[in-house]
């Protein structure tokens, strides 16, 4: 079996709210991530999957394919976008970095032939990132 | 839904490996140039990998502030601008960043918010070790055993 990985990019903007506390509450729990105009990062998206190499390609999987998969269910919807006032899984959902992995899983769950998602890892900076694995 | 939060600190130090149970040929044959007798420092990258569910409330494995003021105080504060040498955990062990890891893998494992996984430190850009109590890292884990 083999890991394969792929990375995009994308630059968004976002805030942390909690809508169920108070603004105080928000403040003291978020800190300057709770201002309500947003700010904004790039972030760094790598996809792992897994799978076996097809024998007459020499593929896990078609890059070119998995490149414009990413392109399609990710990054032309978070790209250039405000996460939690454009991107309908952050109306619900706090878009941290942890709930961005989870959302992006989600986003690629068996949509990308001959190989399984192993790992969606998101970088919100160089020192700061998290990792899914598709964990209930 | 459980996830992986990741961050990376920062710090520089000097040290130099030597072992009293050498003697001082033996100390220049197995350590090298790292053995030089007034030590030498390197930028290191720490980076510390912490497990648990999402917090439906914050978004959060655990708060980010609250890790990083522990590590200001038990990880930066102790070993940034210091010779590694003279401190307590060396006092009878090598500072090799074998060494190193273990100690900060214990002494992250008191972080109380989430669940440690494994530490991974670079010594330079060429070097770099992992320590997950004893298990393998969890990139190097047989698939389906994470």
């Amino acid at each position: 079996m083999i890991f394969l990985t792929r990375k995009a990019e994308f630059s968004s903007s976002h805030f942390y709210w909690n809508p169920q506390w108070s603004p105080e509450e928000n403040q003291r729990v978020f800190g300057k991530c709770a201002n309500r105009n947003g700010h904004g990062h790039n972030y760094t998206l790598e996809v792992t999957v897994a799978g076996e190499v097809d024998p007459t390609s020499g593929f896990v999987v078609d890059l070119k394919e998995l490149k414009d998969i990413l392109e399609r269910e990710v990054v032309s919807v978070y790209d250039h976008r405000h996460l939690n006032l454009e991107v309908p899984e952050f109306k619900s959902a706090i878009p941290t970095t942890e709930n961005i992995a989870v959302a992006i899983w989600n986003r690629l769950d068996n949509k990308i032939p001959n190989a399984r998602l192993h790992r969606v890892r998101v970088y919100e900076m160089p020192d700061l990132f998290a990792d899914y694995y598709g964990e209930p | 839904m459980k996830a992986y939060l990741n961050r990376r600190y920062h710090f520089s130090a000097s040290h130099r490996l030597h072992t009293d149970v050498f003697d001082t040929a033996k100390n220049r044959e197995v350590f090298g140039k790292c053995n030089n007798p007034h030590g030498h420092g390197h930028n290191y990258t720490v980076q510390v990998t912490f497990s648990g569910p999402i917090d439906p409330a914050t978004g959060m494995v655990c708060n980010l502030a609250d890790l990083d003021s522990f590590a200001q105080e038990n990880l930066i504060s102790r070993f940034d601008h210091m010779n590694l040498n003279t401190l307590d955990t060396f006092a009878d062990k090598v500072s090799t960043t074998e060494n190193l890891s273990i100690e900060i893998y214990r002494l992250f494992q008191s972080f109380p918010a989430a669940h440690l996984e494994q530490v991974h430190i670079e010594e330079t850009s060429n070097n770099s070790f992992d320590f997950a109590g004893g298990r393998a890292p969890l990139e190097m884990r047989t698939p389906g055993t994470i």
